[in-house]
């Protein structure tokens, strides 16, 4: 195998230690307090929850390092924060920060439209979104140390998370399944680095940590990812969003363990309250769609 | 001799396969139930807090302290500082060894790092061992029947050892390299007392 850059285990080995775990959004020091108390293995710092972002409407940005100080001196978990896509002076600004991982994520506006951050320039890891494996593996190429599926924001609604996990998933297996002398056509026709498809193919899985997220309200929901084959979850606006914050967040996370287990997913989705409303990803006009963002 | 890695949160998948090229015979665990006939349990890398959360939730607390009294337990970085007696802050821990512990010592993910390391007492003891450090804590004492096991050049301990309790800072689990495993297994059929 490829000799890894030097310090990629570092930024990829933080990743692992997630693993089985629920990462949350969370826009106050307060709910981050929630959040580690319920059993969070990180926390997301932001402004405003996807939910939010798309009733706001506008661009949406990086948010105030006031905020993310406060999130960060207020947890003893890791703290995540947001970039835009290309946007690397933000991404510079949250690495002086010290925060733990950045997410450079379709959730805000794109700074730019046809180049990702140089993620290999970076000391502080980063995590990315993917729809389908040739994604993946092109951010990967670009030194993203985790990877998450997009799903689709702030809508409560599964369906596109489960897409992605399914196409990402199906195309390792295909990848697998192919004789050496394919792999360069395939590797062309994903738009993907060969090398990273030789990897992938050696290892039956992505090189790196890969996460479930964008539209994961339940506990339920949780546990399906789980077993599609994530390594953990994100939850955005599922869990502040719903009736019992604390309630949702410790359902989730005994969730995601126990993911096999249909006696004790029955138990910790009893009684939650109300979950976010939701619309379906279905239902949102082309402008209006977040996993589109980046390529 | 049946080894159990606790399956709750973090990266118990690295030591499962760890143990398996040993040819151990491995199981997770995720349930107090789970432990029944094993010799060993190793508690992975992970977040303490949830890990701990999770223990309390499902009985899985009590039943490893029980457990730890007289079985063979190894604590990577998360795991160790659930074997503490203490690390400065109120969270769930087993407070199996008689070690303090500082969480996020070496600060945050920008100060995570790798050093090689000589290891005198694994088998064999050459080459170094890579140590792999991820927001890793320190044990800033040990006393009672606890005994420091290694330190950084500096002089800071990353590893402690109690009978048949094992902690260590960083990840042997992230490596190829098996000696760290094989030590444990060797504790865990050996007579020690914890």
């Amino acid at each position: 195998m490829e000799q890894e850059e030097t310090g990629f285990a570092v930024k990829k080995g933080l990743a692992e230690m997630l693993k089985g775990g629920v990462i949350m959004d969370v826009v106050t020091a307060d709910q981050a307090k929630i959040a580690e108390d319920a059993g969070a293995v990180a926390v997301m710092a932001l402004e405003r929850v996807p939910a939010d972002i798309r009733a706001a409407g506008g661009i949406a940005r990086m948010s105030d390092p006031e905020l993310i100080i406060q999130i960060m001196d207020a947890v003893s978990i890791p703290v995540m924060a947001k970039c835009r896509i290309g946007h690397f002076v933000e991404a510079q600004i949250l690495e002086s920060l010290g925060v733990d991982y950045i997410d450079e994520s379709e959730v805000l506006t794109p700074a730019d439209e046809s180049y990702h951050i140089n993620k290999h320039n970076f000391k502080v890891p980063f995590v990315c979104g993917c729809r389908n494996l040739g994604e993946a593996l092109r951010r990967i190429g670009e030194g993203a140390a985790m990877m998450r599926t997009k799903g689709e924001p702030g809508t409560g609604d599964v369906v596109e998370a489960v897409r992605h996990a399914r196409s990402v998933y199906g195309d390792i297996r295909h990848l697998q399944s192919l004789p050496e002398e394919e792999v360069m056509t395939f590797a062309k026709n994903i738009q993907a680095p060969y090398e990273i498809c030789m990897q992938v193919r050696e290892l039956g899985k992505l090189p790196v940590v890969n996460f479930a997220a964008g539209g994961i309200a339940t506990p339920a929901d949780a546990a399906l990812m789980m077993q599609l084959g994530v390594d953990g979850i994100f939850v955005g606006s599922g869990i502040f969003k719903s009736g019992d914050p604390a309630k949702r967040a410790q359902a989730i996370v005994k969730a995601t363990t126990h993911f096999r287990e249909p006696a004790i997913l029955a138990e910790v989705s009893r009684n939650l309250g109300e979950a976010m409303v939701g619309r379906s990803a279905s239902s949102l006009p082309e402008e209006e769609r977040m996993a589109g963002r980046g390529w | 001799m049946k080894i159990g890695v606790l399956a709750l949160q973090g990266d118990f998948r690295e030591h499962r396969i760890s143990l398996e090229k040993l040819e151990a015979d491995v199981s997770e665990v995720r349930l107090p139930e789970h432990l029944e006939g094993l010799s060993g349990l190793i508690i992975p890398g992970g977040e303490s807090t949830a890990i701990g959360k999770l223990m309390v939730a499902y009985g899985l607390l009590d039943a490893i302290r029980e457990f730890g009294k007289t079985k063979a337990i190894w604590g990577t970085c998360a795991g160790a500082i659930l074997l503490a007696k203490n690390v400065g802050k109120k969270q769930p821990l087993l407070e199996l060894m008689d070690i303090t512990i500082q969480r996020n010592a070496f600060g945050r993910q920008i100060d995570s790092f790798e050093i090689d390391l000589p290891v005198p007492f694994l088998k064999p003891s050459h080459p170094d061992y890579h140590l792999t450090f991820i927001r890793g804590p320190i044990i800033t004492e040990v006393h009672g029947k606890a005994k420091p096991l290694l330190s950084l050049p500096d002089g800071r301990i990353i590893a402690a050892q109690q009978g048949k309790l094992l902690a260590t800072s960083f990840h042997p689990e992230l490596t190829d390299d098996l000696r760290f495993h094989r030590y444990f297994l060797e504790l865990a059929s050996s007579e020690s007392v914890n």
